[in-house]
């Protein structure tokens, strides 16, 4: 049964009932219809667990939605990674530069844009496969993923 | 009822065995907001009293990001959640070196860091420089973000071509200001009076002058993307600018290559030039000095008389520019100054050196420091030079949060007051915190509703002050 009401509130027709309902596509109001309590159930299935791993060795192993960016997550779950998403997800700073294993990178569905690359060119620690978090998107399969959080400070710089 | 009391007892127990610690920084910028995000989470029993000039906070983010880039300015929320905990305090209107002194702060607070970052144009040195309408870059930025202390700038902007001689970010954002449509600008918060000015600007040839060449450039790739997609502007390289770049290309890091790469696509794009009449136009030159500046009788300028220079060495990072003995002529009755920002020295008892307090991983190196004294730090601008972005200054201020942690640790000398006993040296009234900057916000998003700008700045100290004390408007 529950299958059927996941099912019936799978996430587009979720967004489409928000959008119809005036309620904003924002991940804010997102969450603030959630007390309806078919969608609470349908919502609870669709979680997948992530993990960061900080740049002193420290892991935060944590519940996240499904469609929500590694940006949604940290913030949602009050996670401490200090200055984590300054510019909230517009695309203007790369304060949230993570870095996948090759195998994670590769399954993306989406390469990364000019415009997060362009962000990308200034974070520290760069790598081939670093993205920024506010730009990746959960989905089922990125089940069990584990995120490196880089260093903000460029210790070799003098 | 019992679990009151234990925590009550407790509270009293812990709060005569640890003394609570007093922190001030001075610059409510970003440097000086995050090291009181890092601080104000490590530290405990801390007390931070984070003093500004202004009363109004955030420094840059208000005052150096330009109008139309209002997602960089998001930040402000984490720095208000910052400003919000209880053991946090801001206190605007405070001028150190004039108001209080930095051996006054250094006596009363067990820490002290200093993060009011550069606030001085860099100079060239060259003849002119005073003329009319040279203008310097930090001052037109602040101008048109509403600064109090540049709403009196003189700018001519009637002639059609202009110069700005620098190729940095804050170059980049004069050019964008002067050309973006007016109708654009008109929805940010640029103040009213940049607005008129702007509206009747009549530059529609904009040089960007660079000493040395294209990879050597200092804006960043965001910045020159905007610059290249803005509409109704047509970017003209010149042609033998871009020589031999694209062999080193491959040999390039990403962050370089791929800025590089969209300089070389723009300029073999070419300059398709069908109706000039239409376009304002945006000219970057490379390999050129200003020496001086020609102005005529009025001691207006008219003019940039350019040295023409040669690279010499390999190496893109390590190439040298010298001047060779040709020269050049740019005419032009506007020319913005946009070379970098130095730092003053703001406390005669501030070591200072080459435009930096110098210091060692943020604990300023000073030789006479005595055992009553608290132990003195800067972090962003102040401390590494005026260059980096956003997150550059956020990585550096933790980096000095955390000395400060640590020795923080370790403080031996008799508890301090803090704020109460500098509130008792200066006349407080002028002190506008953080209740009055929230008054401030309030009127300014109101000011702005009625032009459909995301808030009108007050630019008046006085003003703010104001706003700031009026008591009848009541935040919630």
């Amino acid at each position: 049964m529950f299958r059927r009401l996941t099912k019936t509130f799978s996430r587009p027709k979720l967004c489409y009932l928000i959008k119809n309902n005036n309620l904003g596509g924002s991940f804010s109001n997102y969450r603030s219809i959630v007390p309806l309590s078919t969608t609470n159930l349908a919502l609870k299935d669709e979680k997948v667990t992530v993990t960061f791993v900080l740049n002193d060795g420290k892991s935060l192993e944590t519940q996240a939605k499904i469609g929500d960016t590694l940006l949604d997550v940290v913030v949602n779950n009050d996670l401490n990674i200090e200055g984590y998403g300054a510019c909230e997800g517009t695309l203007t700073c790369s304060t949230c530069h993570v870095i996948l294993k090759q195998e994670d990178y590769d399954r993306l569905p989406e390469e990364p844009s000019d415009e997060e690359r362009d962000m990308l060119d200034l974070a520290y620690g760069l790598t081939d496969t670093s993205r920024l978090g506010c730009q990746i998107t959960l989905t089922k399969d990125l089940d069990g993923l584990v995120i490196q959080v880089p260093e903000t400070i460029n210790d070799a710089r003098s | 009822m019992t679990l009151k009391v234990v925590k009550a007892v407790r509270r009293t127990i812990s709060s005569a065995c640890k003394k609570n610690l007093q922190v001030c920084i001075v610059g409510a910028g970003p440097a000086g907001f995050y090291a009181a995000m890092h601080l104000s989470k490590n530290v405990q029993n801390v007390n931070l009293d984070i003093i500004e000039k202004l009363p109004v906070p955030f420094g840059l983010i208000r005052y150096g990001v330009a109008p139309d880039h209002p997602e960089v300015k998001n930040v402000i929320n984490q720095f208000t959640k910052v400003a919000k905990q209880p053991n946090v305090n801001f206190y605007g209107n405070i001028s150190l070196g004039k108001d209080i002194h930095l051996r006054q702060l250094r006596e009363h607070y067990d820490a002290v860091l200093l993060t009011y970052g550069a606030e001085k144009d860099r100079l060239l040195g060259i003849e002119n420089e005073d003329a009319q309408n040279v203008i310097s870059a930090r001052n037109f930025v602040g101008w048109y973000n509403g600064h109090p202390s540049e709403q009196n700038l003189k700018i001519d902007l009637s002639s059609k071509t202009a110069a700005i001689l620098g190729q940095g970010n804050v170059a980049l954002d004069v050019a964008r200001i002067l050309y973006t449509p007016i109708d654009d600008l008109r929805k940010t918060d640029i103040t009213e009076c940049a607005l008129s000015s702007l509206a009747e600007s009549k530059v529609r040839e904009l040089y960007l002058v660079g000493r040395r060449g294209p990879l050597q450039v200092a804006f960043t790739i965001k910045e020159l993307r905007e610059q290249l997609n803005l509409k109704n502007c047509q970017t003209v390289w010149r042609e033998n600018d871009f020589d031999n770049i694209e062999d080193t290309v491959p040999h390039l890091p990403r962050p370089r290559k791929r800025l590089t790469e969209l300089m070389l696509k723009s300029f073999k794009q070419g300059n398709v030039l069908d109706d000039c009449s239409k376009y304002k136009i945006f000219k970057p030159i490379f390999f050129r000095s200003p020496k001086k500046f020609l102005i005529n009788t009025d001691k207006q300028v008219t003019g940039v008389l350019l040295a023409c220079n040669k690279l010499h060495g390999d190496n893109w990072v390590t190439q040298k520019c010298l001047a060779t003995d040709d020269t050049e002529i740019l005419n032009c009755g506007l020319v913005f100054r946009s070379i970098g920002y130095t730092s003053v020295q703001a406390d005669n008892e501030l070591s200072f050196d080459n435009g930096v307090v110098p210091n060692d991983k943020g604990c300023v190196l000073d030789d006479n420091s005595e055992d009553k004294l608290a132990k003195l730090y800067v972090a962003g601008w102040l401390g590494t030079g005026p260059v980096g972005v956003i997150l550059h200054t956020m990585g550096n201020a933790f980096q000095v949060a955390k000395v400060m942690c640590d020795d923080l640790k370790n403080v031996k000398h008799d508890k301090r007051d803090g704020f109460s006993a500098i509130s008792r040296i200066m006349n407080s009234d002028q002190i506008v915190d953080w209740n009055g900057w929230e008054r401030i916000n309030k009127y300014e998003i109101e000011q702005g509703q009625s032009k459909g700008k995301p808030r009108e700045k007050i630019c008046n100290v006085n003003k703010m002050i104001e706003v700031a004390k009026c008591n009848d408007m009541l935040i919630e």
